[in-house]
């Protein structure tokens, strides 16, 4: 149950980037997570949405983007997609270990309102 | 809507904590060894057994961590050798950060081994780089030999795979070769040893693994003192 701490970290990498975007409301957080992140992107929702009620970020949602564990072939070079921890490079057969993806933890992008909320009526 | 590019790690903090902490490791030629498993699989047993054989001038240390309590601490400080504990209070696994503040007031900087042994889970560890040159998982037997498929993170970051509790072999459906082929499914060059600190059988090899990763640390403790 580390998902809580990391929504932490998530809701005040919002907090700061909202003081930065002169005082916009706040809609949707981006997610990049990989499949070997070791972290439960539902605990995380349930983490998040706990944590914002009643703070500046109520409402807000988060948007997860799941990321395959990807592989680029020590012999051929192709970069491929690993599916059901099958490590084979599709096109030479090679089992690779040079893993460049699934283990990703990385906040994307944020959404805000167009207009400033203290100029809201 | 408005949408602003952020790319930033969640983890950014924790990475370059141990970035740091790896980089002061490397400089002063400490293998830092980062020990996970399930709750009960044998780590402090493991750590008293490796401890037991190490020499009085051998200088190794133990970091371990708990939830609450500090008897690990207790059973390893036996042997003589510099044992902290640190106790997260709730939190399911140690982060870089915890390591760097219990390094801080402690005599660290002319280790030859340093174990860290984390908070009893297969899960949260995982996501947690504490600066250690390599992380190992421990898998005993009484767990079942599908767990490497079941929590393919730990076992996809550990370099080595360490199957405890062999003696107990015998009284439990557990296949050997079977948990192999899993934990080669999910991280096809994961090293595999088995050990079991009753009957000492796999306690060599173990000690050959250590000895292993040691040499490329004993040349920069060298080149550092050159």
């Amino acid at each position: 149950m580390h998902e809580l701490g990391i929504a932490r970290t998530i809701a005040e990498t919002v907090e700061r980037e909202l003081s930065k975007s002169g005082g916009r409301r706040p809609r949707r957080v981006g997610l990049r997570i990989g499949v070997l992140a070791g972290v439960e992107a539902e605990a995380l929702q349930f983490a998040f949405e706990a944590l914002i009620k009643d703070t500046i970020l109520d409402g807000m949602t988060l948007e997860v983007e799941s990321r395959p564990v990807s592989c680029r072939c020590s012999n051929c070079g192709d970069p491929f997609v690993v599916r059901d921890f099958v490590f084979d490079c599709p096109r030479c057969g090679t089992t690779s270990t040079d893993c460049v993806g699934g283990r990703e933890l990385e906040i994307a992008y944020l959404e805000v309102e167009d207009e400033p909320a203290t100029r809201r009526t | 809507m408005n949408r602003l590019l952020v790319e930033r790690k969640v983890l950014g903090e924790n990475d370059r904590i141990a970035l740091e902490l790896r980089k002061r490791f490397r400089a002063q030629g400490t293998l830092c060894l980062n020990l996970i498993s399930a709750p009960g699989s044998g780590k402090t047993s493991l750590l008293e057994s490796t401890l037991r054989d190490c020499r009085p001038q051998d200088r190794v240390a133990v970091l371990t961590g708990d939830i609450q309590t500090d008897n690990d601490a207790s059973r390893l400080r036996r042997f003589g050798f510099p044992v902290k504990q640190i106790t997260t209070g709730g939190t399911c696994h140690l982060d870089a950060r915890m390591v760097e503040r219990a390094l801080a007031d402690w005599p660290g900087h002319n280790l030859e081994i340093l174990f860290i042994e984390n908070v009893g889970n297969l899960v949260c560890p995982a996501s947690y780089d504490l600066g250690e040159a390599a992380k190992i998982a421990l898998l005993s037997v009484t767990e079942g030999d599908d767990k490497p498929l079941k929590y393919p993170s730990i076992f996809f970051r550990s370099s080595l795979m360490l199957i405890t509790k062999l003696d107990l072999l015998p009284y439990v459906p557990f296949d050997l070769a079977e948990a192999e082929k899993n934990a080669r499914r999910v991280h096809p060059g994961i090293e595999i040893r088995g050990i079991s600190t009753v009957t000492g059988e796999g306690v060599r090899e173990w000690r050959l693994w250590i000895e292993k990763q040691r040499e490329p640390h004993r040349l920069a403790a060298l080149a550092s003192v050159l």
